[in-house]
């Protein structure tokens, strides 16, 4: 029977370090694909009244602020951009590096769910939030106009709870790293933790046409 | 599996190629293209997804199997997609008697 | 007695004591039986359903309970049975025990996520109890809209709530057995001299994995629907009701693989051992797991044939669910040629085996009936349906279920059950499951709606039929309750091998040790390899 002493970097069940990370990230991976099919089912519900009620959704779509989610989609593709860089100080071992794009990581996906709730905000202001003082001008089809938004909002805050989730998760890495945790040899968590943000990411480069996009020519 | 390590010009240079496809997807759909608006931002889209899975997400120095697991999950969701859209799509098509 | 020979030897039930060893542990052996013990007691509160349905349906009048009531007891018979009971029963409890086991692991891939998986089910389970307790719900297993979003009064949320929990439960046991499968599978274990128990719980993993996420935002969707309004299913707004549906069944017809799918690899095992020969057909039969769990996926709008759905989708679907009965009927096929010039034992696991083989094909051949749209159109939402499942998942998945308890119950606890009582319980249950259900067939067929408490009067005979039925058959349910306990304590102790079966769960001793063996196993050998097996157990003896 084993007797070798458990560590972070080789568990129990596992042979080897190698076979522990391959696993870990083998897991991450399936894991998105059920985050894929998750948010899969509001992107059907999208298609087939995008479809059907084409108008209203592209009156609803162009009260959306393009300037800013533009620049909030940026916003989100540098977070990306400091995950990955973080990804590689931890493979080199370099540990202040590593803390550093973690840190901006966390303040550029605050900056996000920042300008995320200010969004939200105008929309309320604006009486575009579903429900009894809805309204939208220049069009008849209220009913389809507020599903946009329905949908608008149930994606968008689908997205943002996923973000805050990934926040927790870049918080916990953060304290991981500065406690030395993570060395060339054993950084799979940061490996992990930036798929999961790297796949948020993308399901915002997504979100962003399908929501802010629509039938912009109008103007 | 990667114990490669990509260059920081590497991840520069698709970092860059994301913002410059950001705006252009912006700016694409200010230009009425009628039905292929929405093509155009959907390859766009995708453009970009490709680039962050595959260099920002190691994809592309993965193994196989993730890469067929990736795969199987957009795979899924086209089934998703095309089988649930094919109700919609074609009611009326065939006429039900009496309508 | 207990002996000291048992005791002595340290296994995974002794290897430490206290609850917190069974609340923390990280074994898959120990959460194996903690899930074991949370699908029976819900199995059991789902029967209580059933029995109080079918207590009303005894007479034509509605006098038992009222129409409100009676919504609320099916509804809750086909929540808990379906998401607390038969979606988890086989791969968390047998699958989670031998999987590791029969690829030579010494556990899954993610051992605190399988224990996380098992707290997700209990905390799901107990949000369907308090809507239980709190006054139940009413829409049907199914919740379609608009009835489940603005027009019941009754505890929608809560037990969505709980299904969307336990949805998770399911997608973190698969993830966790794809991981498993792939990555570690001891050295010399090729994915062709895997155990076809195996493969079909590889196939229900992927399926658990691409199709539960679409019902849990399904779930989200109706929340808000119902709590907030947000019109997405609600015409009045220009929602569509049957977008629901789509998403509904888009994992509710996959997730009945999931239930059968774990059942056939069982049943393959247990052809296998008690005809002494391996399952004809294994690459067929391994390759038919997989093509069920895909095709499935391509088939649910079967289910919507009614719905206001297109008619050339209709069409479409009715046309691709007859090709997912193609691998199922290969499967029959292999397990009869199997048997053929088997040196065949009627054991109790064998009987299940036997049940489940002529159930399952009955019940797959009505499928059939169903899957033609034109025919359909006549017996959907009639008993005939109702008959069609209760004879796969029941006289299919929880006989196999059952065999596959008997077969592996000393392996998991050391102890022979006792073989005359089982045997008479397996008869009692084949008899008490036919005369429940196949007059419900015929119910169907002449037009008896399900979901009604009340009914005319010339359906009468066949539903005391039904309902006497359903009284045999819980008599035979609750027999092995009883003697699996009895066994624990007084059961012949069971040796490493008991049916002289070939696979790595059965060269390790009875209960095994916590890290399941002794040394990491190399496998040189094909799956159900009897001659090897013989030879090596001369090659001990000599």
């Amino acid at each position: 029977m084993d007797s070798r002493t458990e560590t972070l970097a080789l568990r129990e069940q596992f042979e080897t370090p190698a076979q522990q990370k391959e696993i870990s990230t083998l897991g991450m991976w399936v894991f998105l694909v059920t985050e894929i099919m998750f948010f899969g089912g509001l992107f059907l519900a999208y298609a087939i009244y995008r479809r059907q009620f084409a108008g209203a959704f592209a009156l609803a779509s162009n009260t959306l602020d393009v300037v800013i989610g533009a620049v909030n989609t940026a916003v989100l593709l540098c977070s990306s951009y400091t995950m990955v860089l973080a990804v590689r100080a931890a493979q080199i071992g370099s540990r202040k590096a590593l803390i550093v794009f973690l840190i901006l990581t966390i303040l550029l996906g605050g900056v996000f769910l920042g300008v995320k709730a200010y969004e939200w905000n105008q929309k309320f202001e604006e009486h575009h939030v579903p429900g009894p003082s809805f309204h939208l001008e220049g069009t008849p089809a209220q009913g389809p106009a507020q599903l946009f938004f329905s949908l608008y909002f149930t994606m968008t805050g689908l997205h943002a709870l996923h973000m805050v989730v990934g926040e927790g998760l870049m918080l916990f890495l953060l304290w991981q790293a500065y406690a030395g945790k993570y060395t060339p040899s054993y950084y799979t968590p940061v490996d992990v933790g930036g798929l999961y943000w790297h796949f948020v990411d993308i399901v915002w480069i997504f979100l962003f046409p399908l929501l802010y996009l629509i039938a912009r020519h109008q103007h | 599996m990667h114990e490669h390590v990509d260059s920081i010009k590497t991840y520069t240079l698709v970092f860059l190629t994301l913002l410059i496809l950001t705006a252009a997807t912006t700016m694409v759909s200010t230009i009425d293209l009628g039905p292929f608006n929405v093509v155009m931002a959907l390859l766009i889209a995708v453009v970009k997804m490709m680039l962050v899975a595959l260099f920002f997400m190691h994809l592309r120095h993965s193994t196989i199997l993730t890469k067929v697991v990736v795969g199987g999950g957009m795979l899924w969701l086209g089934i998703l997609l095309v089988l649930s859209l094919s109700d919609f799509v074609t009611r009326g098509w065939l006429p039900v008697p009496g309508k | 007695m207990i002996t000291e020979a048992v005791q002595e030897r340290e296994h995974y039930l002794n290897a430490s004591y206290g609850i917190k060893s069974w609340l923390l542990t990280k074994d898959h052996k120990r959460i194996a039986l903690l899930y074991l013990h949370t699908i029976t007691i819900f199995f059991f509160l789902g029967g209580i359903f059933a029995t109080l349905i079918r207590l009303e349906l005894l007479t034509p009048q509605g006098d038992l309970v009222t129409a409100d009531t009676y919504s609320k007891l099916f509804t809750l018979h086909g929540v808990i049975m379906i998401f607390f009971f038969l979606i988890p029963s086989i791969p968390a409890t047998l699958g989670n025990f031998f999987l590791p086991m029969m690829i030579g692991a010494k556990d899954l891939a993610f051992p605190r996520i399988n224990l996380l998986s098992w707290y997700l089910l209990v905390i799901g389970g107990c949000f369907a109890i308090y809507a239980m307790l709190a006054g139940g719900v009413d829409t049907g297993w199914t919740f379609y809209v608009p009835y489940s979003t603005n027009y019941s009064n009754t505890y929608v949320i809560a037990t969505g709530l709980g299904v969307f929990i336990a949805g998770f439960s399911s997608i973190l046991t698969g993830l966790n057995f794809i991981v498993t499968v792939h990555r570690m599978r001891a050295p010399g274990m090729t994915w062709f001299r895997l155990p076809l128990f195996v493969w079909s719980n590889y196939a229900t993993a992927l399926i658990q994995v691409l199709g539960t996420p679409v019902i849990a935002i399904t779930l989200v969707l109706l929340i808000g629907e119902r709590a907030l309004h947000i019109g997405i299913f609600d015409p009045a707004r220009g929602g569509d009701p049957v977008l629901f549906q789509h998403l509904f069944w888009f994992y509710s017809h996959p997730a009945v693989y999931i239930m059968v799918l774990p059942a056939m690899g069982v049943i393959s095992e247990l052809v296998s051992v008690f005809a002494k020969k391996p399952v004809f057909g294994y690459k067929v039969v391994a390759f038919s797991s997989v093509a069920i769990a895909v095709l499935g996926f391509l088939v649910w709008g079967h289910h919507m044939f009614v719905s206001g759905q297109s008619v050339y989708a209709g069409l479409a679907f009715s046309f691709l669910s007859y090709f997912v009965a193609i691998p199922s009927a290969i499967k029959v096929f292999n397990w009869t040629a199997t048997l053929h010039k088997g040196s065949i034992s009627y054991a109790t696991p064998m009987l299940y085996a036997f049940g489940f083989i002529g159930l399952f094909t009955v019940g797959g051949l009505t499928g059939l009936f169903v899957a033609c749209l034109g025919v359909d159109v006549h017996v959907h939402d009639t008993y005939f349906v109702i008959a069609h499942f209760h004879y796969i998942m029941v006289g299919g998945t929880l006989m196999a279920y059952l065999g596959g308890m008997h077969y592996w119950w000393p392996k998991m606890s050391g102890r022979m059950y006792p073989e005359g009582w089982a045997k008479l319980s397996a008869l009692v249950i084949y008899l008490g499951f036919n005369l429940t259900f196949f007059p419900q067939f015929i119910l169907g067929y002449l037009g008896m709606p399900r979901r009604y408490w009340m009914y005319p009067d010339e359906f009468q005979v066949l539903h005391v039929m039904s309902t006497a039925g359903s009284s045999v058959l819980a008599v035979g349910y609750l027999m092995p309750l009883i003697y699996f306990m009895w066994s624990l304590r007084y059961g012949r102790i069971a040796g490493p091998n008991p049916w002289g079966a070939a696979g790595l769960e059965w060269q390790t001793a009875s209960p095994p040790p916590a890290h399941n063996f002794e040394e990491t196993p190399i496998v040189t050998t094909e799956a159900y390899d009897y001659a090897a097996l013989a030879a090596m157990e001369e090659a001990k003896v000599g």
